[in-house]
């Protein structure tokens, strides 16, 4: 079957050139359908698929997103930061500028989320992990972040493929009319010795074709004080240490070039991007130990390219493509520890093509399919260069009948790996698995009545994520015998909508309630053999149960605007891997390691002319470090109140200078998100910026 | 109009409540959590330290004490009797040793040997040593092995270990020898300090000798070549060296070896791994899990074995007769009390959450079971019974 699967995918890949031949039908249903929403726009590629099509298809599932003036106020954060608003979500940091921020939904772990830049997922196959703190707002448009899959089907096999998504959408260019380019240069600086200036420029050949360059630099000496103290029960003082972080130190340089296109009924594009980094990895701040030396060289580079034709006014087509080549160097130089120098260099080709075919005005279908090829080479002691080879297929409809709309889904992914076993030098044997899953899904909306707009919906998916390349082969630890891991979701929930033309412009409540399952969890259990020797096991499992609620207000009082919205999700996720360990101190359907049963975030936006003032609480409820709910392993709440303030003045008719301050954890709280793990105090960030057009 | 406002109050005050008892308070050393598993009992052997070594990073790293008067198992005394010490016990506890009226803790991520008074479990002081791995005493001297010593580069980065003499009264080191690579543990036999050379950093080429240092003049004198990866060197009282040696975790399978350092040659070999040896009078205790990288589904497979050192023969490969030995997930630690002859396993689980003690009385019937900290895997019985040079 996986052969046959490979024969399918390349039928599919080879038909998207012969399509592209096809006459273009009539362009009067391909209508500018968003470009009512910013008046200066004389040309705007809509790029995000959902509004490209016949009709505006309203999503099923929606997505939580981020964007427009709260998200400029951010400008020079990073994505991971903003990512902190929504509901469902758990930062993993490890502090300051440089640490590593991953992100998990609804407790399935990290690997089961998708990070999607421009359209096209952002691979890591060595060990699945996408540091969402190296992603800047400054070129972003918007972030949405979706549980379950999108609801589109006019979408790639790959995009079926995940549990939850990340979709960062690049800025495109907009130009005001008879204007040919635009530019936007700033400078951020502030705490940790920060400084980054970043310019972008873009640039309309013609109607049809513009283009985009920008970078930046990022320079952080990325110190900061922390303080770590413990009191006696009478409250006096035992012990209370200040330092400093030290070896947080970032160089970072990001270079990325675009350009986007329209044709009479699509629109193509095609990036560039370049990210180039060295770090000081800040280490865990134990007893005796307050400074590290290890550091860490990352230089990403890839090439994409994306089109999307309507062909007939049933058929619409949509081709991606990307080639992506990573270098990653760790370097542990401490002479107490051992002496690692480790570089490792991945590939990944990705093709696919996707098909949508309207049935009946109210049925849609599609088909898409996706290659792709991952290498990874390393000059490590008894390394196994792995390949993978990759096809998925998926098939997808979406019906709707007045006020029900459904959508179904499904994926079969195939995937062959090639390894070798070495010993000092010596090739014990080949290894060569073929792993195959079908992940069907099924999402339904409906509103009950057209009276008010109260819509419930409901979804089931079954996604998978692979093993990495370290789970499966990484020099003696890892498990070549590893089984995908699977994460089955069950989410129902409401939403109700008011929209007035009064002072309250918009109230939105929505509330999800969730099962989640993952199963064959992969996790690294000690062999037992020796000081800190592991493999790779599927044997966990864990059960999520969940609420995310949410609410959303937004008031117009004369000129002054105000967006409020609250979060609030409790999860109880529970390990069950090891019902031999129940009872005292156990595991055994403990909560599983940094998930808080409550969290939540309250956020409030308030423009007034050129003025934006910001205000944003985050709160993460109690936690322990592992499965075992002990005192031991207990990590206290952590809340920060974040403040920014800024003022756009226009110099002129074409020029506008823009100033934000921003105060993060204004409180000055002590605390850790990751167990010894020391993050920033009180911290200040100031950005400058000029808009020319 | 009024509906969705009263949603909004709703969840305001349900947000409000939550936050107001679910705040940060004040991180307050905490009693320690004593629990009763057995009967008391009245020999010389008063107590049972319990250093868990807590995973890499976690500094974690903390002293558990059994009482045999009152039958009473305590944890983390190591933080109530020294709340002032920053950051606790520190990170990965690697051996723990008494001499005189002393306990020694040998902290290995945190580059110190943590010095306490050894009823109280007060500290007396820290001997800074980066690396810092096993640690014996003779004479008046502690012997602390170290990874990190001088560095080479030729043209590779190496380093080589050391060995670290420190004076037990002034708790300064005052000599230090280099050895192999990457040295583990280390034992004293007719005045002369034997180490174990792992070379674990070096993969694929490890070690495979002992170093012996002439404890008179303080250096390497000479290099037994035995088997490769050596850990464990514990000599017993006729003068034979109990090594073992981890393999390579692929082709070379780990084994137990006795050397004897009179007729200078290996006079006993076991096909068995050991992580954890211990002696009670002529009978070795060695447990472990045999590990090999090539097998298709990990299978652990583990070995409790007692040795007689006067024949040097197998006795049994399972001492844990009453088949609760399943319920051991990774044996990680081997004790056994002088007097009663109980025998203490400690299991490591999975190194992130907390393990358990087992014992067993000496015919391998399973007595009490405890939740310790993170990792146990060293032991010290406390009491008036050792017979130390």
């Amino acid at each position: 079957m996986p052969k046959a699967l490979l024969t399918i995918v390349a039928i599919l890949l080879t038909v998207c050139p012969l399509a592209g031949g096809s006459t273009p039908a009539d362009s009067s249903a391909y209508a500018r359908v968003g470009s009512g929403t910013a008046s200066i726009d004389s040309m705007q590629y809509l790029r995000g698929i959902t509004v490209l099509g016949q009709k505006p298809y309203a999503e099923v599932i929606p997505a939580q997103t981020l964007s427009g003036a709260r998200l400029r106020q951010l400008d020079s954060h990073s994505v991971a930061d903003a990512l902190r608003y929504f509901s469902g979500i758990q930062l993993k940091d490890y502090g300051g500028v440089g640490g590593l921020k991953t992100v998990d939904i609804r407790s399935m772990g990290s690997n089961h989320m998708g990070v999607f830049y421009d359209g096209i997922q952002l691979g890591n196959a060595q060990n699945g992990q996408v540091d969402l703190g190296r992603f800047s707002l400054y070129d972003v448009d918007d972030i949405a972040l979706y549980n379950g899959q999108k609801s589109d089907i006019l979408q790639p096999a790959r995009d079926y493929g995940t549990s939850g998504q990340i979709y960062i959408r690049p800025r495109t260019p907009r130009f005001a009319p008879a204007q040919h380019n635009n530019l936007s240069a700033s400078v951020a600086t502030g705490s940790f010795g920060l400084i980054r200036p970043a310019l972008r420029w873009e640039h309309r050949f013609s109607r049809h074709v513009s283009a985009s360059v920008s970078g930046d630099w990022t320079y952080a000496t990325g110190e900061y004080r922390f303080r770590y103290r413990q009191l006696f029960s009478d409250g006096t003082v035992a012990w209370d240490t200040t330092a400093t972080r030290h070896n947080g130190d970032l160089h970072a340089l990001r270079m990325e070039a675009a350009l986007y296109g329209s044709t009479d009924n699509g629109t193509w594009n095609a990036r560039a991007y370049y990210y180039n980094s060295k770090r000081g990895i800040p280490g865990a701040i134990v007893s005796n130990v307050w400074k590290m030396a290890q550091r860490q060289w990352d230089r990403n580079f890839f090439v994409q390219g994306s089109w999307q034709q309507r062909i007939s006014e049933r058929y619409t087509l949509l081709a991606r493509a990307k080639y992506a080549r990573d270098y990653l160097r760790y370097h542990n130089p401490d002479t107490t520890l051992m002496y690692v120098d480790n570089r490792f260099w991945q590939d990944e080709i990705y093709v696919t093509t996707a098909h949508r075919i309207t049935i009946l005005p109210d049925w849609d279908a599609s088909l898409s399919a996706d290659y792709q090829w991952n290498y990874l080479n390393s000059t490590m002691v008894n390394f196994a260069y792995p390949t993978r080879h990759t096809a998925m297929v998926a098939i997808a409809t979406a019906y709707t009948l007045r006020t029900l709309k459904v959508m179904a889904s499904g994926l079969l992914t195939a995937v062959h790996d090639r390894s070798t076993d070495r010993n000092n030098g010596v090739v014990l044997q080949q290894r060569r698995t073929w792993r195959t899953r079908l992940t069907p899904s099924v999402a339904l909306s409906w509103q009950p009545t057209t009276l008010i707009d109260l819509n419930l919906r409901a979804f089931y998916k079954r996604a998978f994520r692979m093993p990495t390349f370290n789970d499966l082969y990484y020099t003696d630890i890892g498990n070549a015998s590893l089984r995908p891991e699977t994460a089955t979701q069950y989410n129902i929930g409401v939403q109700y909508d008011l929209h007035t033309e009064a002072a309250l412009q918009l109230l939105r409540v929505q509330a999800d309630a969730y099962y989640n399952l993952v199963d064959d969890k992969i996790i690294a259990i000690p062999t037992g053999s020796g000081q800190y020797r592991w493999t790779m096991t599927n044997i966990g499992r864990v059960r999520i149960r969940g609420i995310d609620t949410n609410l959303r207000l937004r008031l117009l009082i004369g000129r002054v605007g105000l967006e409020t919205t609250l979060a609030y999700t409790y999860q109880r996720a529970q390990d069950y891997s090891h019902p031999e360990d129940s009872g005292d101190g156990g595991t055994y359907r403990g909560q599983i390691a940094y998930v808080p049963r409550h969290s939540g975030s309250v956020a409030a936006h308030l423009s007034w002319r050129g003025f934006n003032l910001d205000y944003s609480f985050i709160y993460v409820g109690e936690r322990y470090h592992t499965s075992a709910n002990i005192h031991a392993n207990y990590e206290q709440p952590w809340y920060t109140h974040d403040l920014g303030a800024g003022y756009t003045l226009p110099l002129s008719a074409r020029c506008k200078a823009t100033a934000i301050l921003q105060v993060s954890n204004l409180f000055n709280q002590q605390y850790d998100v990751i167990h010894n793990y020391p993050m920033p105090g009180r911290n200040y960030r100031f950005t400058l910026k000029f808009d020319l057009q | 109009m009024t509906r969705p406002r009263h949603h909004f109050l709703l969840l305001y005050a349900l947000m409000t409540m939550l936050l107001a008892t679910a705040c940060r308070h004040d991180d307050v050393i905490y009693i320690p959590e004593t629990v009763e598993i057995a009967r008391p009992e009245f020999t010389a052997v008063q107590g049972l330290l319990v250093l868990n070594e807590g995973n890499m990073n976690m500094n974690k790293a903390s002293l558990d004490y059994y009482s045999y008067q009152y039958g009473s198992y305590t944890r983390d005394i190591y933080s109530f009797a020294n709340p002032r010490a920053t950051k606790g016990l520190g990170d990965v506890g690697n051996d723990l040793g008494i001499y005189g009226s002393k306990l020694y803790a040998v902290i290995n991520c945190s580059n110190k040997v943590e010095v306490m008074d050894k009823f109280s479990i007060e500290r007396i002081g820290q001997i800074n040593i980066p690396n810092c791995r096993y640690i014996c005493f003779y004479r008046g001297y502690a012997y602390v092995t170290s990874y990190a010593g001088p560095v080479e580069i030729n043209p590779t980065y190496t380093q080589r270990g050391y060995v670290a003499k420190i004076d037990t009264a002034t708790l300064k080191v005052v000599a230090t020898c280099t050895v192999g690579f990457q040295p583990d543990g280390l034992d004293v036999a007719g005045n002369r300090l034997y180490v174990a050379n792992s070379g674990g950093y070096m993969v694929p080429n490890y070690e495979n000798t002992l170093s012996v240092i002439d404890l008179d003049t303080f250096t390497e004198v000479n290099r037994i070549p035995l088997a490769i990866n050596l850990h464990h060197v514990r000599a017993d009282r006729r003068g034979v060296l109990w090594v073992t040696s981890r393999g390579d975790y692929y082709d070379t399978d780990a084994k137990l070896l006795a050397y004897d350092t009179r007729k200078q040659r290996i006079v006993a070999d076991f096909a068995l791994s050991a992580l954890s040896l211990w002696f009670d009078a002529d009978t070795l205790y060695a447990i472990g899990t045999r590990w090999s990288n090539l097998e298709a589904e990990p299978t652990l497979d583990h070995t409790y074995a007692k040795i007689n050192t006067a024949n040097l023969s197998m006795i049994t490969d399972r001492f844990i007769t009453d088949g609760t030995d399943t319920d051991i997930a990774v044996p990680y630690g081997v004790a056994v009390n002088p007097i009663s002859g109980d025998v203490y396993v400690a299991d490591a689980k999975d190194y992130i959450t907390p393990g358990t003690l087992h014992c067993y009385d000496n015919t391998g019937h399973r007595l009490w079971s405890v939740r310790t900290g993170d990792i146990p895997a060293h032991f010290a019985f406390l009491g008036d019974i050792y017979e130390q040079p």
